[in-house]
């Protein structure tokens, strides 16, 4: 069924009566060509591309909740591609694209919204680091732009410019940054891959592999045995727990990042904004609710649940960024697990395990990258040679002593 | 969340700085291993769901490191030690 | 029209009037009334328009779980979108008005919506605006951004003051119903230290709501005569007006009082809301029960409310919300509203009870109800005028702060609700109606047995006596009938055919319900729908109510201003500052100041005349290196080493090595991190045998410290080694130019001629006639310089005695601008180049790592990536041209290569203008730099349209030869 806004007339005139499952329930069939563990985002558009774009055929997602219910359903909805280093900015600027084009290419208003980001600067030295990323980024193609005080005051002339404890004194901009409809990426993505006869296998969870003479033959699940001739794990926090099943210890730790909304509100920030003297960042979405975050809780956890000083914290930076919120009211908060890589930077990989592949380590930068990580674990899967934006996502670049650190903040997760 | 500091007693979390696995105290001796051998103890993890040992730092307070037993699912602390006690009991010295 | 609704009764001081407009009309109420109550009072049952279908609506109900009744109350800087009408206290001049509407709420153009709902079904917006592509940022989402949100934000900095802080306690007792006050009474009398809590602004519950008998007397009296011995005892705490928000690790809750909000403005040093950190031994949750609609058609029009909301505004405010008032129930608790209202003289024309096969299928009345549409068991129809409607469901414990540890809430079909999961929070318990036990009397016993379990008391007290009347629910979620609307989640406009419309899609998980219906998602996060939307859900998929399941309870319990959360910590006072021993003698100079992480340091020092800051800081750096300047870098790191392993410890966690530095010497040391790559650099002084002195940069003062802890403690735990931060405890001063050691020996009492006190001396001096001080003849100049350090408090009169005795040299004190310009003229790595990244093989430092040694950092540093005889290199740059201008973060590429990221050669690190060399110098890092020097390349800025020839030249612009720091 395609989506249109005829469709929508047609179907409101008609009482909605035709309207299909965006989805089957299929139950597992005993062997795939592909398995795909994890229907967040990664794993939903993983088998979507392997289906779509590289034409492979007898693909299940094994899904141990409901379709989309990972990461993919709790983060702060930002798509940019503001990287500095080689390793990443190809990558994420591949990411954009697609994210531009998405909409059109699976058939589903994913609400993909370039309404720019800009990220503060409060110090010389952070201009100049800003200055360096920013350089780096258009020379991969991406679009970056400097804005001065003034023209961040234009923008927003009720942030906190006169009685600031660090300055505003500019901002790098990425216009083609924004927001998206966080669900509506995994639904799509879902719908799509679904279209194209992918088994999306929900409740089903991983309980094992089954791995003979070095090459992967299938999976263990609470729904049974099921074959596959390549396995793909794609399950950010929990990546540890799954790749223990095929002996293997990560450079992962598993930390919990809360994020934040507000009640409704009539429009205040257009954009996204990022404030890096208070660790805070926000945007508004289209229903209203000012939608906001910080750091992570910083410690070891797979509760899915934070602690109050970082909600104090998170809220101090925005008090502070936008004295004007006093009033405004924290509706709802939410703690997802994130898979803190050791450089914060990803994973999109073989294994030692021939036919089992990898991809996790994304911190909690993983939403924006959901396109382009799933287009190149596709490749990855398919080819059995990594896409050309993703070349440095190698699990052995810690032994190598080829880090992609962004932050500088060396072999300490919670630091990134 | 709440410390029992094996010294000074129950103190928010807050007043701590979190390091990571008490794994990590298990350096290797830089004079006879070589790079295989720390990179293993320095980036690989467990990550278990459930009981974790792990270092904290009490930053604002006595200084001590110490090594915290917490199940990092329900966040419950079992067991908190002066990491140089479980240092020195590994074996670790000078 | 002057409370043409009130009745006799209720909570409220008749012998005061308060004023207050809403929408610009004044009305009049009494103290104890919320706005709610003193417009139903005043005849206004519209108060409010949703989201979706900016559908007319008033309150449902009369407590803070409300979704219609929101309005913007205040104004000016105070302006507080959303609030609730049925929570916010009557003050003497309050001012409200309807939000979500224009141009006024009786005529809302976006009513519109409401007519073209059906275009609207749920998820329609992501079926459709995708074409043309740029036309969702150009022309739909404009449209939706402005027709979405609810209230409006002010402009305007909040004027008012929020604060935090801490309460310790036995026994956390939330809410102060008939279990809570049970409760806490029980623990009270036991001595233990008690806080209860409650949202509301008058402790009892719904005993206030109530005409139950408790112990002989109305219920309101005994909870009030029970409050008052609470408050004799001087172990119990009793906050009123305070929500507990959260549960958190290990007996944490969090809690927000809101102190001035019944208030026009908070009294005179007092702040709006406080937010506590409570920490409990224990914690009863003794939250109540929230009551629940039963969805059917038009069942959202002002007038119709919860049942016991309708008893509630009588019994305590006593309003009537019509002259005509009808009751539909599917349990005898509904009954109970019929039975009070005609005990107040209200006229109640039907009770319609689903048990008895009679549902109400229809209402009518735009803005506000006009009447119902009855079918009986035999399926005749007929309509009865009324102006109001109390509606029962059932009841719903309000588990929420139960499962704020993700325990998930249990089905219990005798009272056709869900009651607390296994594994809570720890060391919370669940009593009273929050826990399913729903009579007074059972509330009464399970807060007294509670109390009695937490505390492990002995004995218990006697319970009064209450009614117990068992409950008797016929679960009823919807009204079968036709084809209009019946609303589950009324703010956001969710109706029973979009969880149709969610299963026919196959959106059947309780979490795909929530987030394509936007079910529960509204500021009353679903406190009075979730439950009815799962249970058609799982009615719709022939699942039960348990198999279908809940979404998760996070906190807060209800929204939280974020100035609470912020509490002081916004403008200036966002985080502390951290000044310089100097600071004052700066200020008075006029010095520009400027954020270095906590530190405020001095920029640069404006002389009379001066007008940009070019011209200050190139003065200070030439006056600096034509004779003598004065800087204060009290804000290095500094770390005293104690101990007869000191020297073998900083062996280990330096790069370079420090056993053999000879007493009374100073030496640069490089820190690596355990990955190999540079952490800190600085210069540490032996000043005895066993006793050492460090410094760090002034960025990472703390982390080192943190880190040679770990080393000390973890690592190596038998080192005798001591380690104590020394960082506020000395005022150092950097001493630098051709006449450092002639002014510094106008205030050091002993001789520091170069053979005395040779370069890279160190040691223990007096100044001023014998004030102890440190000497360190270290240079990041390159001129002849020391450092000298005095304790801190006499730091002011240090500078200020150096610059009066060395008067005669013209010294000059100079900022964090001219130190950079001398260090970078010196080539010294800082900031720009200790970045993380970088390794000391591309700083140019690579034989500083001995590995003769083990240290930090030494084996990992040698890894195939970090030594790449064409990796990054620290280099010089300089424009071609004196007059050409560069940037720190432009990037380096060979002339005649296309701009492109394959061509990057590296970029620059750190810029200034050297006034010594008379022209933009800096340091970078570029790929194989060590064999590029000489070479031009370019410089490109592509964000300010710089391409600058360079030339790449050694980092060390100044003195390469260091005569000067030996002089």
């Amino acid at each position: 069924m395609r989506y249109s806004g005829f469709r929508v007339i047609a179907e409101a005139l008609t009482g909605h009566k035709g309207w299909k499952p965006v989805w089957r329930d299929p139950a597992p069939q005993p062997e795939y060509d592909y398995i795909i563990i994890g229907g967040g985002g990664h794993g939903l558009a993983t088998a979507y591309y392997l289906a779509k774009e590289f034409g492979q055929a007898r693909i299940a997602v094994l899904e141990k909740g409901y379709l989309g219910g990972g990461n993919v359903g709790r983060n702060t909805t930002i798509i940019r591609s503001n990287y500095l280093l080689d390793g990443n900015e190809p990558f994420y600027e591949f990411s954009l694209k697609l994210w531009e084009g998405l909409e059109q290419d699976f058939n589903y208003n994913a609400m993909v919204s370039q309404r720019g980001i800009i990220n503060l600067i409060h110090t010389d030295a952070q201009r100049d680091a800003f200055t360096r990323r920013g350089n780096a980024m258009r020379l991969h193609g991406a679009d970056a732009e400097l804005l001065s005080r003034e023209q961040v005051r234009q923008m927003y002339p009720w942030l906190n410019f006169d009685n600031a404890r660090f300055p505003i004194k500019g901002a790098l901009m990425q216009r083609r940054g924004g927001t998206v409809r966080h669900d509506a990426v995994a639904w799509g993505y879902a719908r799509g891959a679904d279209l194209r006869g992918v088994d999306l296998i929900q409740n089903c969870e991983v309980t094992g592999m089954r791995i003979e003479n070095g090459r992967i033959k299938g999976v263990e699940t609470t729904r049974g045995f099921i074959g596959a001739k390549k396995v793909g794990v794609a399950v950010a926090g929990s990546s540890s727990k799954v790749m223990a099943y095929a002996g293997m210890r990560l450079p992962i730790e598993s930390h919990v990042l809360q994020a934040f909304v507000s009640e409704g509100l009539k429009p205040l920030i257009d954009g996204v904004m990022t404030f890096g003297a208070g660790h805070f960042y926000v945007s508004q979405s289209d229903k209203g609710g000012l939608v906001f975050g910080g750091d992570i809780d910083g410690y070891n956890s797979y509760a899915q649940r934070g602690n109050l000083p970082v909600i104090e914290d998170v809220a101090e930076g925005g008090m502070a960024l936008m004295p004007a919120i006093g009033r405004v009211r924290l509706l709802r908060t939410w703690g997802g697990i994130m898979d803190m890589s050791m450089d914060g930077s990803p994973f999109i990989d073989k294994t030692p395990v021939e036919g089992l592949y990898f991809n996790g380590g994304w911190c909690y930068g993983g939403f924006k990258a959901t396109p382009a990580s799933g287009w190149c674990f596709a490749h990855l899967m398919a080819r059995d040679e990594p896409h050309k934006t993703a070349t440095a996502y190698r699990l052995d670049r810690f032994l190598k002593g080829r880090m992609i650190d962004e932050k500088g903040q060396g072999a300490q997760p919670n630091l990134h | 969340m709440i410390i029992h500091h094996p010294i000074l007693g129950p103190r928010d979390a807050q007043e701590f700085v979190y390091l990571g696995d008490a794994a990590l105290m298990n350096r290797p001796d830089g004079m006879t291993a070589g790079i295989e051998e720390f990179h293993d103890w320095l980036y690989n993890r467990d990550n278990p769901a459930g009981e974790h040992q792990e270092l904290w730092y009490h930053e604002q307070g006595d200084r001590s490191w110490l090594v915290v037993t917490r199940n990092t699912v329900t966040h419950e602390i079992t067991k908190v030690e002066l990491a140089r006690d479980v240092a020195r009991s590994k074996g670790r010295s000078k | 029209m002057t409370q043409s609704n009130r009745i006799s009764g209720g909570q409220i001081d008749r012998s005061k009037t308060l004023r207050f407009t809403f929408d610009g009309i004044t009305y009049q109420g009494h103290p104890g009334d919320t706005l709610a109550s003193a417009l139903l009072a005043n005849g206004v049952r519209l108060m409010g328009r949703s989201f979706k279908y900016h559908r007319p609506r008033g309150p449902l109900t009369s407590g803070s779980e409300e979704p219609n009744a929101l309005v913007e109350l205040r104004t000016g800087g105070r302006q507080e979108p959303n609030t609730r009408a049925t929570v916010a206290e009557l003050f003497d001049g309050l001012t409200a008005n309807s939000q979500n509407r224009w141009p006024s709420l009786r005529f809302d153009a976006m009513g519109v919506n409401d007519r073209l709902s059906t275009f609207f079904a749920a998820g329609f917006y992501y079926k459709t605006f995708m074409w043309p592509k740029t036309f969702w940022e150009k022309l739909y989402e404009p449209i939706i951004r402005r027709a979405a949100g609810l209230g409006s934000v002010t402009r305007e900095e909040d004027p008012d003051e929020y604060d935090k802080g801490f309460l310790h306690c036995d026994l956390l007792v939330i809410g102060a119903g008939p279990t809570g006050l049970m409760a806490a009474l029980t623990a009270g009398r036991s001595g233990k230290r008690v806080i209860l809590a409650d949202e509301d602004f008058r402790m009892g519950g719904r005993l206030n709501a109530e005409t139950h008998a408790v112990g002989g007397q109305a219920g309101a009296d005994w909870a009030a005569g029970v409050v008052a011995e609470l408050a004799s005892m001087p172990n119990v705490r009793l906050m009123t007006r305070t929500t507990v928000i959260g549960a958190f690790d290990h007996g944490v809750y969090g809690a927000v009082e809101r102190v001035s909000d019944h208030l026009p403005t908070p009294a005179p040093g007092k702040p709006r809301q406080v937010l506590w950190r409570i920490y409990s031994g224990r914690a009863i949750l003794a939250g109540g029960a929230t009551e629940r609609p039963i969805a059917f058609e038009n069942n959202d029009r002002p007038g119709i409310m919860l049942a016991g909301a309708l008893r509630a505004y009588a019994n305590r405010w006593g309003v009537k919300v019509g002259e005509r008032v009808a009751v539909f129930t599917n349990n005898d608790d509904g009954l109970r509203t019929a039975d009070d209202l005609r005990a107040k003289g209200v006229e109640v024309v039907a009770v319609i009870d689903s048990r008895q096969g009679e549902e109400v299928i229809d209402t009518s009345g735009r803005l506000g109800l006009k009447s119902i549409t009855v079918r009986d068991g035999k399926g005749r129809t007929r309509e009865i005028a009324v102006e109001a409607l109390g509606v029962s469901g059932g009841w719903n414990p309000n588990v929420n702060i139960h499962s704020h540890h993700r325990s998930r809430p249990v089905y219990d079909p005798t009272i056709a609700a869900f009651v607390p999961g296994a594994e809570g929070p720890p060391g919370l318990l669940v009593a009273g109606a929050a826990s399913g036990a729903l009579s007074t009397h059972a509330a009464l016993r399970t807060g007294r047995d509670a109390a009695v379990e937490a505390l492990g008391l002995t004995g218990a007290a006697e319970l009064p006596e209450a009614e117990d009347a068992p409950v008797r629910v016929k679960a009823l979620w919807h009204v079968n009938h036709g084809k209009g609307r019946a609303w589950v989640d009324q703010q956001n406009d969710v109706t029973v055919k979009d969880v149709k419309l969610a299963k026919q899609e196959n959106f059947t998980s309780v979490e795909h319900l929530k987030r394509y219906t936007t079910l529960g998602m509204a500021t009353d996060q679903g406190k009075t729908s979730n439950v009815i939307g799962l249970a058609i859900m799982a009615e719709l998929t022939g699942r039960s109510i348990p198999e279908t399941g809940t979404t998760i309870y996070r906190p807060p319990y209800t929204p939280v201003a974020m100035g609470a959360l912020a509490g002081r910590s916004r403008g200036k006072e966002f985080k502390p500052f951290r000044l310089t021993p100097s600071h004052h003698w700066a200020a008075e100079q006029g010095a520009v100041f400027v954020e270095v992480g906590m530190w405020l340091r001095t920029q640069w020092v404006p002389k009379a005349g001066e007008t940009e800051w070019r011209q200050s800081v190139d003065r200070e750096v030439l006056a600096t290196r034509k004779s003598v300047g004065i800087c204060d870098v009290t804000t290095l790191g500094k770390i005293d080493i104690q101990g007869t392993d000191a020297g073998a410890f900083l062996d280990r966690v330096y790069a370079n090595t420090f056993s053999s530095l000879a007493v009374g010497k100073c030496r640069y040391g490089l820190m690596l991190r355990e990955d190999g790559i540079v952490f800190d650099d600085g210069t540490t002084a032996r000043m005895g045998e066993n006793e050492y002195v460090m410094t760090t940069t002034t960025a990472n003062a703390v982390t080192v410290f943190r880190h040679l802890e770990y080393c000390r403690q973890v690592l190596w735990p038998d080192m005798d080694v001591q380690l104590i931060s020394t960082t506020e405890a000395w005022a150092q001063f950097s001493v630098a130019g051709p006449n450092a050691r002639k002014l510094l020996q106008k205030v050091v009492d002993q001789d520091i001629s170069d053979a005395a006190f040779p370069y890279m001396g160190a040691g223990n001096i007096t100044v001023c006639g014998g004030m102890r001080a440190r000497l360190f003849r270290i240079s990041f100049s390159g001129e002849l310089a020391y450092e000298i350090a005095v304790p801190t408090r006499y730091g002011d009169a240090l500078l200020r005695e150096m610059l009066a005795r060395g008067a005669e040299f013209d010294p000059i004190v100079y900022g964090t601008e001219a130190l950079g310009v001398m260090r970078i003229e010196k080539g010294h790595v800082a900031g720009g180049e200790l970045n993380g990244q970088s390794t000391a093989l591309n700083m140019g430092l690579g034989k500083m790592v001995s590995k003769k040694k083990d240290s930090i950092g030494m084996v990992l540093s040698q890894r195939e990536g970090l030594v790449d005889p064409d990796g990054y290199r620290l280099v010089g740059v300089k424009p071609v041209d004196a007059n050409g201008r560069i940037s720190a973060g432009s990037h380096l590429l060979e002339k005649g290569a296309a701009v492109v990221a394959a061509n990057d050669g590296g970029w620059l690190t750190s810029k200034v203008y050297s006034p010594h060399i008379g022209c933009d110098i800096a340091l970078g890092y570029l790929k194989a730099g060590d064999r590029k020097i000489g070479q031009r390349m370019r410089a490109v800025n592509l964000l300010i349209g710089q391409d600058t020839e360079v030339e790449i030249v050694s980092p060390h612009f100044f003195d390469p030869e260091g005569e000067r720091l030996r002089g």
